[in-house]
Formats: C-alpha cells, sequence, structure tokens
C-alpha cells in the first residue's frame, strides 16, 4: 500500500517545550484515518507541520511524496490537499455564497453537485454574512468548503466540534462516502464512538509521541480486557509478558488490558493458578483511558 | 483494484438502495465485535431468513456504506469473505449477488435442524430421569464407538 502521509522523527518545539517528540507515522492511500491524543498531545502542531504552516524543529516528512519542509513542495501539497481547521475560520464580510464562490474559483476539480446538495442539507442560508452564522452554521460551512474541493486527500481538526448529532450523522456519511469515492481522509477527534465507526485506521498519540498504530479491526480482534482471581495474592511482576501493558494488582486479583498475544497470556495467568480468569472485549475510549493514563 | 471498479459502476446505476434500510441495520462500532464480522453475520442472517434470496443483489459498496454510515473498506472486506465462503458472487462491473449454489445456506439450515433435533433428544432423555452428565458420556461413548466401527 502507498503511503500517502509519512513523517519520520518528527519534532516541534515551543521554546522549552517539546509539543511533538520524534513522530513517525503513515497514513495509506484510501484509508479513513483517526488522529486521536488528548488536548494538547500535539496533534494540530502535527497537523500544521504537515500543510507547511509551521516548519518542523528536526525530522521531516511528506504528502503524496512532497517534502512539508520544501516551500516550493508544500505549495504542491496544498493543492492536493483540503484541510479544514479546528477554528473553522471563515472571511467574515463575505456571504454564503460569496465564500463559496471565491472558494470554488481556485479549485478546478471544485464538485458542484456535492456543493449542492450540502447547501441543501446542511440547510445554510446562501445569502447570510458569514459573521451572522451560528457556531454550528460556520463549521458545517467551514466543511462544505473542504469536501467540495476534489482533492485527493482530506484533512479534518475536529470536524464535528459543535454540531448537534443529525449534522454529526451528515458529516460522517459525507466522509464514508467520499473515502468509497477513493479520498483519503485523516481526521482528528475527540468523539471515540464516531471514530469507532468510520475508520479503519487509528493512530494515537500522547505527550508528542505514537503510542498506538494499528487497524480497526486488529484493536477490535487483538485488544482484551482480562481479569483473574488468584488463589494466593500475586505481584505486578509475575505478569510481565509481551503483550501485557500496566497491570493493576489488588492482593489475589489482576486486571490489564492486552493488545496481543491473548492465547499465551491466559495459559500463563492459568499457570500461576488462577481460579478464574474473564477475558472481555475491550472499547477504543477504554484503549485510550488506559493508554493516557499508562504515563501518570 | 476490482472491488473499486465494482463500486464506481454501482454507484451510478442504484441510486437507492431499499435493501440497506430494511434489512441491514447499523452496527453497534463499541460492542467490540469488529463492524465487518457484525455486517457479514446481517448478510448472513438475512439470507437464513430469506429476506434476500438466491441470485438476489446485494447494495453497491458506497451505498451499503452510506446507508449503515461505516468504512466503505469494512464493506469491501466483507464480501470479499464472504465470496471466499461461498455465500456471495462477484460478478465483475456487475455487483454481488447471493450465490445460487446455497453451498453455506444448505450447511446452515442443516446444522439448525441437527440442533433442534439434539435438543428434543435431550428432552427427552431428561424427563426419563438421566442427568447432563450421564447424557454427555452417552454422546461421547456413542461417538467414540463410532470412530472405532471406521
Amino acid at each position: 500500500m502507498t503511503a500517502v502521509i509519512e513523517t519520520i522523527e518528527l519534532k516541534k518545539n515551543y521554546g522549552n517545550h517539546e509539543a511533538v517528540r520524534g513522530l513517525n507515522l503513515s497514513v495509506h492511500a484510501g484509508s479513513v484515518c483517526a488522529f486521536l491524543g488528548q488536548n494538547g498531545a500535539g496533534k494540530s502542531s502535527t497537523i500544521k507541520m504537515l500543510l507547511g504552516m509551521i516548519h518542523p524543529t528536526s525530522g521531516n516528512g511528506s504528502i503524496f511524496g512532497h517534502r512539508i519542509d520544501k516551500e516550493r513542495e508544500s505549495l504542491l501539497i496544498r493543492q492536493k490537499v483540503a484541510f479544514v481547521a479546528e477554528d473553522k475560520r471563515l472571511y467574515d464580510y463575505m456571504s454564503v455564497s460569496q465564500i463559496i464562490h471565491f472558494t470554488r474559483s481556485f479549485f478546478p476539480r471544485w464538485d458542484h453537485a456535492l456543493e449542492t446538495s450540502l447547501l441543501e442539507r446542511f440547510e445554510l442560508p446562501s445569502e447570510r454574512k458569514i459573521r451572522q452564522l451560528s457556531k454550528g452554521m460556520r463549521t458545517k460551512l467551514a466543511l462544505l468548503l473542504g469536501f467540495a474541493r476534489g482533492c485527493e486527500l482530506l484533512i479534518l481538526d475536529e470536524p464535528t466540534e459543535g454540531l448537534d448529532p443529525v449534522a454529526i450523522e451528515d458529516v460522517l456519511q459525507i466522509v464514508v462516502s467520499l473515502a468509497a469515492r477513493g479520498t483519503t481522509i485523516f481526521f482528528s477527534s475527540h468523539q471515540i464512538a464516531e471514530v469507532e465507526q468510520v475508520a479503519d485506521h487509528v493512530l494515537m498519540i500522547d505527550r508528542g509521541k505514537l503510542v498506538l498504530d494499528a487497524s480497526m479491526d486488529r484493536i477490535k480482534e487483538q485488544y482484551r480486557q482480562i481479569q483473574a482471581v488468584f488463589t494466593d495474592p500475586i505481584e505486578e511482576r509475575d505478569l510481565r509478558l509481551p503483550g501485557i501493558g500496566r497491570v493493576h494488582v489488588e492482593g489475589r486479583t489482576a486486571s490489564f488490558v492486552a493488545s496481543h498475544n491473548v492465547d499465551s497470556i491466559v495459559e500463563h495467568v492459568r499457570m500461576l493458578h488462577a481460579g478464574s480468569i474473564d477475558v472481555l472485549p475491550i472499547s477504543l475510549k477504554e484503549i485510550f483511558l488506559e493508554k493516557v493514563k499508562a504515563r501518570s | 483494484m476490482r472491488f473499486l471498479n465494482l463500486n464506481i459502476r454501482l454507484a451510478s446505476t442504484v441510486p437507492l438502495c431499499y435493501l440497506c434500510s430494511t434489512v441491514f441495520r447499523k452496527p453497534n462500532p463499541s460492542s467490540g465485535v469488529p463492524i465487518y464480522v457484525q455486517i457479514n453475520q446481517q448478510i448472513r442472517h438475512a439470507i437464513e431468513t430469506g429476506a434476500i434470496s438466491a441470485g438476489d443483489q446485494l447494495p453497491g459498496i458506497r451505498s451499503l456504506a452510506e446507508t449503515l454510515i461505516i468504512n466503505p473498506n469494512t464493506v469491501i472486506k466483507v464480501y470479499r469473505e464472504l465470496e471466499q465462503e461461498g455465500v456471495l458472487e462477484i460478478r465483475h462491473g456487475l455487483g454481488a449477488f447471493v450465490t445460487s449454489r446455497r453451498r453455506s445456506l444448505s450447511k446452515a439450515e442443516e446444522m439448525r435442524d441437527a440442533q433442534q433435533l439434539v435438543h428434543e433428544f435431550v428432552d427427552t432423555l431428561k424427563i426419563q430421569g438421566l442427568a447432563e452428565g450421564e447424557i454427555r458420556r452417552l454422546f461421547e461413548a456413542e461417538l467414540a464407538g463410532e470412530v472405532q466401527r471406521r
């Protein structure tokens, strides 16, 4: 599979603060890839570096093979990529139809049919000035401008933030529809349920470092919550095995998340004289909390 | 890729898919069961119940993905899997159809019938006063004897 986005040891410091600390990630063509992390984990800094909006402190990256740190190549990247920023910044003095007309003129592959259908679906008032739009409407308009550009890669920073459930469903449906036409989608989100629904790959960062890089199917198939009750008290070090992250032990009971190797882990736990072993499915939200809490 | 071609052609010829909304349900993304497994089961169930039958065309990849709001690659994965299992047949450029051989379907039906027979038989033995362990031993002994007789 071809990588559309690739970064190698990408770093960004703001003064003494290390926002992104050696990120190696790749996003494959045709994928809907979710980019998760807490506030301040380095998601937006990464996205801004990818788009040439800020310069990496070290390391490098490429989109469609164009280097992100070279000005000339960054221009080529911006022709192929649509980006909807977290703040949904738009020209306030324009009306809805004016900004659509204005944006459209830059992009030869503009999707007129999608523009018309989104205007209707999002119930956007064509003649209203942008400064008079509600937050939800601004978001919808910003998404329309991104979706209709007819680009090969769509980067969305918190696309559904501030939208009502009906609009969220609409947005996810368009994401799915564009993906079916071959558009690669890279989006950051705090809405884990929507990520589980539409993403086929998950990248999770914490404090500027990648902590999870897996396909959604692999996460569902291999990640398990394991709870065991032993006949005698056990210690954390009894459970140091490949595939086991942080272990919670209390007296004779232990609980942990296994990322792979579940059969061998269960076998090992049984040998430690476990009276009961429960292997349970685990949601992405629980994995997220586990990964993020693991450092504290 | 073959499947993507299929999807693009279907999208233009099948504007609305009635099956999508009546036969299929939105999967539960947080259930711990991968979405592709849930959709695979839904299609098999729809065939078992007769909601779709041999020769019927399944929704295009894009329309199913849009209706259920799931990743189109997931639909591709399910169709490919069901093709390998002999449940679906992919006709290049036309779409996915329920296979007319019904091999896997009749196997499912056989198993369901057999399960009913076993259920009734076990009930009869229980009424005659046999305990579960005894019934299990009888079954095992019978099957072991069967192996030896071969």
